[in-house]
């Protein structure tokens, strides 16, 4: 239970088409992230999925059953938003409750769910206060909980953790990924982070302008991205892009991952000038203007001492440089 | 205590200016109450004066509450009033509502149809709305007052409103419709209490003009029955004489029903406005 199938479904509002043809096969138990640009159509997608909003053409199937026509209430499915979207007025334990309460479950039945997924949520101490006594963490906590106590065949979650801060968001990642472990259920993640992508997927669909660019494990997009988009999308710092005219390359462009140049002060293939160091610590990210390739980003692992103004040469690593035809598609 | 956005002399001129103004804005009303408890030679003798022991006189109250009619006259515009504006607010907050949530042809069209009423006055359609009245068997019933102050007060609340609930988290609805709710329970549980203070503000604005109307209960709902109290007091309004202490006292006597509704109102407005604040 919990394999979902998305055939050719369009969206348009009005005269703007926002899903422009998608097909997706997800299956049962797999964690799979929409990840794409902001205002790509990721939510859009994900209302269709819910039923919250009806596609212009194409199939739903969930476990193999049409749901275009099914409610949102009766398609097995719970939704996480990036609001949270608490019910003002209820405890924490009847936002949780309210749904399996609308389905006209036993109240010793929907008392245990609560039980156990509070549990889960280290949400015990607060059952009885409404959202606005709670920290956004915690809120967002009992939104998942919400989602919980349904036990759905297909969680969906809309960038639930852009409105935590940085240490908050790392904490709720982290619980996400337990709880898909634990619960082993089906769940659509949908996200503009990359870093979320990657942490959390099993297969990670990307998304630009209403296409799915490609669709694979993180792995499989860092190593062998199938354009120009992914790859850029992928990965931080961003690939660097090189013309290949100016290399005296046949591709149209040249992409090497910042990780995989390497720096030498006598000799190398770009010979460029420091412009700005970056010092993490863990890694230095040095920006240099190349004779050759123009501004490139170089990570370099551990501490790096680079003044700006220094000149370095880089050096691609030739099995990791992709290179791109003039349609943006990877050549062979 | 001299920051940049406090500075004493600006302090001081704010609160000039606006002294001022409730000074000038409340005098008339204060003249009225003031006069109203005075004896008529004190009313026309020395209108500016509170009264003192040797004008005051309740002779005003006395007539209007022993005119035993007048209590009733309240009563009627009571009810008028208080039915309008729920009506007004039910049906506004429920269109308002499908205009900005549902997605449907002609929603522009209807919207922009349903705010005309704002540009053009109802009194325009007084001689369609008589003859309507007169065709239903309602004139003289207080049920055409409350029909045509409801389609007098719903442009403005349903344009008001669509406005706030736009505002309202489509998450929010969202999830409900994940649980199951229907679209009665989340426009109803949901919704409503969230633009509870722009409700408050179309109450007021809603609540004022049909209290204080002269126009449609004179044409209307003249008889002794259904009159309201501004056509009551009309009473002592005469041709040739007119009974000043008993139009003030009535007048004092109507501002306290819209004080008590304006009261209640501005508490939903106050706490609406400062539990919005924290998300
Ligand atoms: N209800 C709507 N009416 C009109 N356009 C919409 C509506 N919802 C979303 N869009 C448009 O669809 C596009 C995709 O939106 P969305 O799916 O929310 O993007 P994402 O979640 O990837 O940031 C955006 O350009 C947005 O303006
Ligand atoms: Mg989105």
């Amino acid at each position: 239970m919990g394999s979902l199938k998305i055939e050719n479904v369009k969206k348009a509002f009005g005269p703007v088409e926002v899903l422009k043809g998608i097909d997706l096969a997800v299956n049962n138990g797999e964690f799979v992230v929409f990840v794409g640009p902001s205002g790509c159509g990721k939510s859009t997608l994900l209302r269709v999925i819910a039923g919250l909003e009806d596609s212009t053409s194409g199939r739903v199937l969930i476990d193999g059953a049409d749901v275009s026509v099914t409610p949102p209430a009766k398609r097995g499915i719970a939704m996480v938003f990036q609001t949270y979207a608490l019910y003002p007025h209820l405890t924490v334990k009847n936002n949780m409750g309210l749904g399996l309460k609308q389905a006209g479950t036993p109240a010793a039945e929907i008392e245990r769910r609560i039980k156990i997924a509070s549990a889960m949520l280290s949400l015990e101490p607060y059952l009885e206060r409404r959202p606005a006594e709670l920290s956004g963490g915690q809120r967002q906590r009992v939104a998942i909980g919400r989602a919980v106590v349904r036990e759905p065949k297909l969680f969906l979650f809309d960038e639930p953790l852009s409105n935590l801060d940085a240490a908050l968001r790392v904490n709720t990642r982290l619980e996400i990924a337990q709880l898909h472990r634990r619960l082993k259920a089906t769940m659509i993640y949908v996200t503009h982070d990359q870093v979320e992508a990657m942490t959390l997927a099993d297969k990670i669909v990307v998304l630009n302008a209403g296409r799915i660019e490609q669709i694979g494990s993180p792995m499989e997009l860092y190593n062998a991205p199938a354009n120009e988009f992914v790859a850029g999308f992928i990965g931080s710092p961003k690939m660097n892009f090189i013309d290949g005219a100016k290399l005296g390359e046949t591709a149209k462009t040249i992409g090497v991952r910042p990780e995989h140049l390497t720096v030498d002060t006598k000799s190398g293939a770009w010979k460029g000038t420091v412009v700005h160091a970056e010092h993490l610590g863990a890694d230095t990210n040095l920006y240099l203007d190349c004779d050759k390739a123009g501004l490139v980003t170089v990570r370099i692992f551990g501490v790096y001492n680079a003044e700006p103004g220094a000149t370095l040469y880089a050096t691609p690593d030739a099995a990791k440089t992709y290179r791109f035809g003039a349609d943006g598609r990877v050549l062979k | 205590m001299s920051t940049a956005t406090h500075s004493l002399p600006r302090t001081i001129g704010a609160h000039a200016v606006l002294l001022t103004y409730t000074a000038i804005a409340l005098f008339p009303v204060i003249l009225v109450i003031l006069n109203s408890f005075k004896s008529r030679a004190g009313i026309f003798g020395a209108p500016l004066t509170p009264p003192t022991p040797k004008t005051f006189d309740l002779i005003g109250y006395t007539t209007v509450i022993g005119q035993g009619d007048f209590i009733h006259y309240f009563q009627n515009s009571l009810v008028v009033t208080v039915a309008s504006l729920f009506f007004v607010l039910l049906f506004g907050a429920m269109a308002a509502f499908a205009l900005s949530e549902y997605r449907f042809r002609g929603n522009t069209m209807m919207g922009l149809y349903l705010a005309l009423g704002i540009m053009i006055p109802i009194r325009l359609g007084t001689v369609a709305i008589l003859q309507l009245m007169v065709a239903t068997g309602l004139v003289n019933t207080l049920t055409a007052l409350i029909l045509v102050y409801t389609a007098q007060g719903l442009p403005l609340a349903i344009f008001i409103l669509s406005e706030f609930m736009k505002q309202v988290s489509d998450d929010l609805k969202n999830a409900g419709r994940i649980d199951g709710l229907s679209e009665y329970t989340i426009f109803f549980r949901l919704v409503l209490p969230l633009v509870r203070p722009s409700m408050a503000t179309v109450a007021v604005f809603t609540m004022i003009p049909i209290w204080n109307d002269l126009w449609f209960p004179l044409i209307l709902a003249p008889s002794e029955e259904t009159k309201t109290v501004t056509l009551g007091a009309q009473l002592f309004l005469g041709q040739f004489v007119t009974n000043w202490n008993a139009i003030l006292a009535a007048l004092s006597l109507a501002i306290l029903p819209v004080l008590i509704l304006y009261v209640i109102f501005s508490r939903q407005l106050i706490r609406g406005i400062t539990s919005g604040a924290v998300k």
